[in-house]
């Protein structure tokens, strides 16, 4: 198992480097001209010189592609245009909000989508089954950042029971702080965990170790529990290592809303004010996050199927 | 009057589809398994074998489900009985070994669990005697140095092994009755052989009923007495296994019996009868095997023959050679 | 297994042409033909906005700034004194054409790109599947927000941010259509006669490609809606003062103490249009491939 999980990590070098030269293209070969992008039409000749000496923009591509994975990879982002503060600093002080806000409402998601998927299964074309249906249609149809806005306007606005903005100080309080927003995140997340638990277990239901579990005179709740929803999580831990990044993305919006700190509100915050090197920091963090989690997923799935384990 | 038989199956009538337009799969299916004996269930696929195999258990799964008959089991009849007493006689009373011994293993619990569990469920043992029973269990069906197989998973075994375990698990709890599908047409040949050799061996000394399904006559006549002939859910012929092979009656049987590979004779060309199976909801008044029959008469696209008794013990259903009277 | 002596009966009834459309407006499922309705109305709005709003969507007033609903305003007046009411009737102008423009140039740009690896091989395909998986494994929304991180606001930008974000999910389809496509003998027999590559790509691959590409392409309408509607919250997508659904929940949760109306109104129009065009999906999926539930 252990060579299996180096063999994963090594294989995930490749993929880091892909992913850091896709970013490099894309800050620096896109927009055009950086210098003029960040700085504008009308910077003087001096601020675009400096701009660029400072970004490295004057070296040859291939060089400055080097520096830039070499940059990346041992973290150093460079200073805030605005704030001069280290970007690797900025970064650090919000992506604890980021991440627990994604935890949090993953956590919420898996507690209340696993149980409804399987309810749904378990009474498949009945009313339950209806329900979550119609709940997850709906989940996948309203956008996380308008029910943020309506939870926000009832709850904190009007019957004042959450506050409306910051990340909160100690660990009860950053619950606190945490639940409005993770809970709109949840709310999509449970639509989407609980189809995908239904679609798993019912296909699990119809195995024939299912059938055989039955014959040996399981009953019911054994025949779900022990036998298809361990076998039906399989494909349900991909479908959550999709979903964390899709709270992930989510999160940027959620931040806004309820005013949190987090590596989105960063984002979009450097994004309206320019501040390129911050720009550049939060993008490859969300980078770095994407191929994390499906590394997660993967070694998982070493731990959990004894299948792929004996593949090694 | 002669002792009850452990196993006694009446007028089965299993359904699919919906309520309003019911596809029948199984029509009347009726025939006895006595205490240690051995049945064969003998038909093409589609011919409504393992529909019955699963009835006697209350397995089978929606849309399908049981319209009527009787299942009795020492005399009691199991249609009869409330849904949640049916986990109490699985596993216990009747045990059944699958097909398809790839797929009906979990893959994420370890062999040991799997056999433990059948114990787990019907019977008090503590952990060490569960373990024991378990190894006893693997050894009695020819896995080599079974304590040390109790953490594999299936796919460290093989097809062949794999049928063993599922072996094992079906004779945990000492069942009266053990019901296989097909316990050997998913395995290689030289498998086969061995897996037979098993049940025959397993029969013999356990003293449980055996009711064999297969589609193959050879091998049921290796390992039962009497023989149940369906066709399209209804029993076309039944009969000591010798009479079925020397003076088969019904023409469906006698071409299964000439689909059967012989060793002793390589001249023949075996045949095949032409044609398949009518699906369920097809087949109109009149004898079902009739488009495939070169025997038929005019009546036989009218009537549905009756099994009648052609000799002592020996029924078929056949206007013309079993000249059944209506 | 041989079949002459099976009986007549045995034949299964052809199906009568438009069978499958019939299916898919049946009584048996109302939730469809409410959807297509839903969508109809959508498309109809998005087309006569300019005739069917009351009130022009850009025009101030001072006068009346925050008012609640009423026969005027039926949805009352933003921080600006804008008609909510007439703003939404344009977002959904500006919704449709993002929800069409933008999954119909990602399945060109996709379909190219994932023929080419699957009709030709090699390195070609190896680096443009390790380029797809790698984009595939960031969620549509990400991948857009990172895009436009970069490229800014603006009509065209979103509408290329959105393209890239759905192009890995094209490319992917395509390229396993295309290596099912390709075993089939008259892609030999067209390259046997002579047929250049690139006729035969257009002339045998592409139209017996098509049909995933066009199911995939209308699956995303609804997507495109939502990133389009998403990107503009976030103040990257359709900019001030031109009405997106996105940006008036923006606007209005800056003036949050003012009127909710903007929020809920334009809030309540995303859900609707994206759910009824998700059942509509839903329902033609299930019609295409019933093995899926």
């Amino acid at each position: 198992m252990a060579r299996m999980i180096a063999a994963r990590l090594l294989d995930a070098v490749p993929t880091v480097l892909l992913v850091l030269t896709l970013v490099f293209v894309a800050l620096r070969l896109l927009p055009g001209d950086p210098a003029l992008v960040v700085l504008g039409e009308y910077a003087t000749q001096e601020q675009l010189d400096l701009f660029r000496r400072e970004m490295g923009l004057d070296q040859p591509l291939l060089w400055q592609w080097f520096a830039f994975v070499r940059d990346m990879l041992t973290l150093d982002f460079g200073v805030s245009m605005i704030t001069r503060e280290p970007v690797v600093q900025l970064i650090g002080q919000n992506l604890p909000y980021t991440i627990e806000l994604t935890l949090v409402a993953t956590g919420m998601g898996l507690l209340f989508g696993v149980p409804m998927g399987v309810l749904a299964a378990v009474h498949r074309n009945r009313a339950p089954d209806s329900g979550v249906r119609a709940f997850s249609l709906i989940g996948y149809a309203i956008p996380d950042f308008y029910l943020g806005a309506l939870l926000l306007i009832v709850f904190a606005l009007n019957l004042g029971w959450f506050p409306i903005n910051g990340g909160g100080e100690g660990f009860w309080d950053r619950m606190y702080h945490v639940f409005l927003p993770a809970l709109t995140l949840a709310f999509v997340k449970t639509a989407f965990l609980g189809r995908l638990t239904r679609t798993a277990l019912l296909e699990t239901l119809g195995k024939d170790y299912v059938r055989t579990a039955r014959a040996k005179g399981a009953r019911e709740n054994r025949v779900v529990y022990r036998h298809a929803l361990r076998n039906a999580l399989l494909p349900v831990t991909t479908g959550l290592g999709l979903s964390l990044l899709a709270t992930l993305s989510g999160s940027v919006a959620i931040e806004l809303i309820f005013n949190r700190p987090g590596i989105g509100e960063l984002l979009i915050s450097a994004i309206a004010k320019r501040d390129y090197p911050v720009i550049q920091g939060g993008v490859v963090v969300f980078a770095f996050f994407v191929v994390t989690v499906n590394l997660l997923v993967d070694l998982a799935y070493i731990v959990i199927d004894p299948r792929i384990r004996a593949q090694a | 009057m002669m002792p009850e038989p452990l196993l006694a199956v009446r007028d089965l009538v299993v359904d699919f589809g919906k309520p309003g337009a019911p596809l029948r799969a199984v029509d009347g299916v009726g025939f006895e398994v006595e205490a240690g004996g051995a049945v064969g269930l003998v038909g093409e696929s589609g011919s409504g074998k393992s529909v019955t195999a699963l009835s006697i258990l209350r397995l089978i799964g929606a849309p399908g489900r049981i319209a009527g008959g009787e299942i009795r089991l020492q005399g009691e009849d199991l249609l009869a009985l409330p849904a949640a007493q049916m986990p109490e006689i699985r596993g216990r009373d009747i045990a059944m070994i699958f097909q398809e011994p790839m797929s009906s293993l979990n893959p994420l619990m370890t062999i040991g669990d799997q056999v433990g569990e059948a114990l787990l469920l019907h019977q008090d043992l503590d952990r060490a005697a569960r373990r024991a029973r378990v190894v006893e269990l693997l050894g009695l069906v020819g896995i080599p140095d079974p304590a040390s197989r109790l953490g594999a998973y299936p796919h460290q075994f093989s097809g062949g092994m794999r049928q063993r375990v599922m072996i094992a698990m079906a004779l945990a709890c000492h069942p009266k009755l053990l019901i296989a599908d097909e316990p050997t047409t998913a395995l290689d040949v030289t498998i086969q052989a061995q897996v037979l050799e098993l049940m025959k061996r397993i029969r013999d000394t356990t003293g449980a009923a055996i009711l064999l399904i297969s589609h193959d006559l050879g091998v049921i006549a290796e390992m039962c007495e009497r023989v149940v002939v369906l066709y399209a859910g209804r029993v076309v012929e039944d009969g000591e296994v010798r009479a079925i092979f020397h003076r088969a009656a019904h023409p469906y049987t006698r071409g299964l019996l000439q689909s059967i590979p012989r060793l002793d004779d390589d001249r023949h060309r075996l045949s095949q009868i032409p044609g398949s199976v009518p699906l369920p909801g097809r087949v109109k008044a009149g004898c079902p095997f009739l488009g495939r029959c070169g025997l038929r008469i005019a009546r036989c696209a009218e009537q549905m023959p009756p099994l009648v008794e052609i000799a002592d013990r020996h029924r078929a259903a056949c206007w013309v050679t079993a000249g059944a009277r209506g | 297994m041989s079949s002459a002596l099976e009986p007549a009966q045995d034949l299964a009834p052809e199906e009568p042409r438009f069978a499958a459309l019939r299916r898919l407006f049946s009584r048996e499922r109302p939730a469809t033909l409410v959807a297509s309705a839903v969508v109809l109305v959508f498309v109809v709005v998005a087309l006569a906005a300019p005739w069917l709003a009351p009130h022009d969507p850009l025009a101030q007033s001072y006068l009346r700034i925050n008012t609640y609903p009423s026969a005027e305003h039926w949805l009352g007046t933003d921080q600006f004194g804008r008609d909510v009411f007439s703003r939404l009737l344009y977002g959904a102008r500006n919704s449709l054409i993002f929800g069409l423009v933008s999954p119909a140039i990602a399945a060109v740009v996709g379909t190219t790109l994932g023929v080419a690896a699957g009709y030709f091989g090699g390195v070609i395909d190896r680096t443009v599947s390790r380029l797809i998986d790698t984009l595939l494994a960031f969620p549509e929304l990400l991948l857009a927000i990172m895009v436009s991180a970069v490229l800014g606001g603006g009509f065209w930008n979103v509408v290329m941010v959105i393209a890239v974000a759905f192009v890995p999910g094209f490319a992917r389809v395509a390229r396993s259509a295309t290596l099912a496509v390709k075993q089939e003998p008259y892609i030999e027999a067209a390259v046997a006669v002579g047929l250049g590559t690139m006729k035969t790509i257009w002339r045998h691959v592409l139209p017996n490609i098509s049909a995933p590409v066009v199911v995939l392409a209308t699956l995303w309408v609804a997507s495109a809606i939502r990133l389009e509607a998403s990107l503009s919250f976030l103040g990257l997508g359709t900019q001030p003062p031109n009405p997106s659904w996105g940006n008036i929940i923006r606007d209005g949760l800056g003036n949050i103490f003012g009127s909710p109306w903007p929020i809920i109104g334009a809030g309540f129009a995303i859900t609707v249009v994206v759910l009824a065009f998700n059942i509509l999906g839903d329902a033609m999926r299930d019609l295409l491939d019933p093995e899926i539930q």
